[in-house]
């Protein structure tokens, strides 16, 4: 009895955090025009969400190219068509793992940050002394974070998929051997710009709505001490995790299931 | 809030370089830059088999793409591929005796159509037809003619070896 007890408070309780979110998000997305007209503000968090990101997107998608080059080669070279190793190296990484490892570390670099940065927001009162100011905190604050959140993570996704096929040229040219033109061309002829790239690109957008969202709520919603913040910001990473993976299943079904 | 100059540049090479590798992964990574829609004519060859030929392979004439295959559809009635293909208008005095053949790049490599040889006055026009086609090499036939040519063959030189010394 308990058990089922337990079942239904938590049903509940997520019923009522989903009701919170989405009001949060019809918040957020109707504070956007009035935050277009005050450029500075969201030029601001881009710099400190996608400018500070840029570095470890970079390093991090020099090495899963270079990574991708190495096992790539080795398996491909058992079946001597090494040739094809630009194919399999862009079209993992503009498929697949550009948008969703990009997004993975856009959600432990800029989300946690963003929540933590609200959620202390909250705990010192801050978001309280605006709304005493009669300044909407939604959007003074929520809406500039959300929308250079969502505008950054494509740019780093084509920027971890960009630098990661030059890495996967350096190892598999530069240093296995594989002909330089033939990386290129085979990958000039495999790639398609509306399936691969295009897609690519949609699902980046995805997963930079869905993460910025999780983690402002968090930061919004995260109980003012100390242990909320720090509870909140666990949630954003897990959460943020665990829907880029499921949307990301989702959406390459969707894209890539027919054929 | 003033003006932060640095903050302004920083984010101004940031936006740039990820609108750099857009453009990168457009034009240098996928197929964008040779995708020529604009103006192309159609013509159509009939092929007894055209193999693992697909849609978008490349229509080449002497190593050259001139164009790409639209369509591959299946006749019933003749039991033959019906392969539309999209030739660039620029290559307008195709000879309309053309031989159309479908290749393989490689041991391993994708199939595309080949234009071949033709000299005649009339030239190919959208809407127009070639005649003389090759199909696609089946490997297995392939094999399979020569194990059986080579068979014929050995039997036929025991039969030479074995003649002078009656």
């Amino acid at each position: 009895m308990e058990f089922f007890r337990s079942l239904g408070a938590n049903t509940r309780e997520s019923f009522t955090k989903l009701g919170r979110g989405s009001y949060f998000l019809i918040g957020m997305l109707a504070g956007i025009s009035s935050v277009l007209v005050r450029p500075n503000l969201i030029l601001k968090q881009m710099h400190s969400v996608g400018v500070l990101s840029f570095l470890i997107i970079f390093i991090s998608g020099l090495f899963v190219g270079m990574v991708l080059g190495l096992q790539g080669f080795y398996i491909l070279s058992r079946f001597g068509a090494e040739e094809t190793l630009g194919v399999m190296v862009a079209a993992s990484l503009v498929r697949e793992l550009g948008p969703v490892v990009s997004a993975l570390l856009f959600a432990g670099r800029a989300g946690s940050a963003l929540t933590a940065e609200i959620g202390l927001m909250k705990a010192t009162e801050q978001l309280s002394g605006m709304e005493m100011m009669a300044i909407d905190p939604i959007k003074r604050i929520i809406s500039p974070r959300f929308l250079a959140g969502f505008l950054s993570m494509p740019l780093l996704a084509a920027l971890f998929s960009a630098v990661g096929i030059m890495g996967g040229q350096i190892v598999g040219c530069g240093l296995l051997g594989v002909d330089d033109g033939a990386y290129w061309s085979q990958m000039n002829a495999a790639i398609d710009f509306q399936k691969d790239i295009i897609n690519g690109v949609i699902k980046s957008l995805v997963f930079g709505f869905i993460t910025t969202w999780i983690a402002l709520f968090e930061g919004y919603d995260a109980v003012p001490t100390a242990e909320g913040v720090s509870r909140a910001t666990t949630r954003t990473v897990v959460n943020s995790a665990f829907s880029i993976l499921g949307l990301d299943f989702i959406l390459t079904a969707l894209m890539f299931g027919d054929n | 809030m003033p003006h932060n100059k640095t903050q302004d540049t920083l984010v101004g090479l940031f936006v740039a370089a990820g609108i750099a590798s857009l453009f990168f992964l457009a034009l240098q990574v996928s197929n964008l830059s040779s995708f020529t829609k604009g103006n192309t004519y159609e013509v159509v060859a009939r092929f007894s088999n055209s193999g693992g030929l697909k849609a978008k392979a490349a229509v080449s004439a002497a190593g050259v793409k001139i164009g790409s295959v639209k369509s591959i559809t299946f006749d019933p009635k003749t039991f033959e591929s019906i392969v539309k293909m999209d030739i660039d208008a620029q290559y307008n005095t195709l000879p309309d005796d053309v031989t159309a053949s479908v290749y393989t790049a490689g041991l391993l490599g994708e199939q595309y159509v080949s234009l071949d040889g033709g000299g005649s006055d009339d030239y190919l026009k959208n809407g127009s037809k070639i005649e003389i086609t090759n199909s696609s090499l089946i490997l297995e036939k392939a094999i399979g003619q020569f194990l059986f040519k080579s068979a014929e063959e050995n039997k036929g030189s025991s039969d030479k070896k074995t003649s002078p010394k009656k």
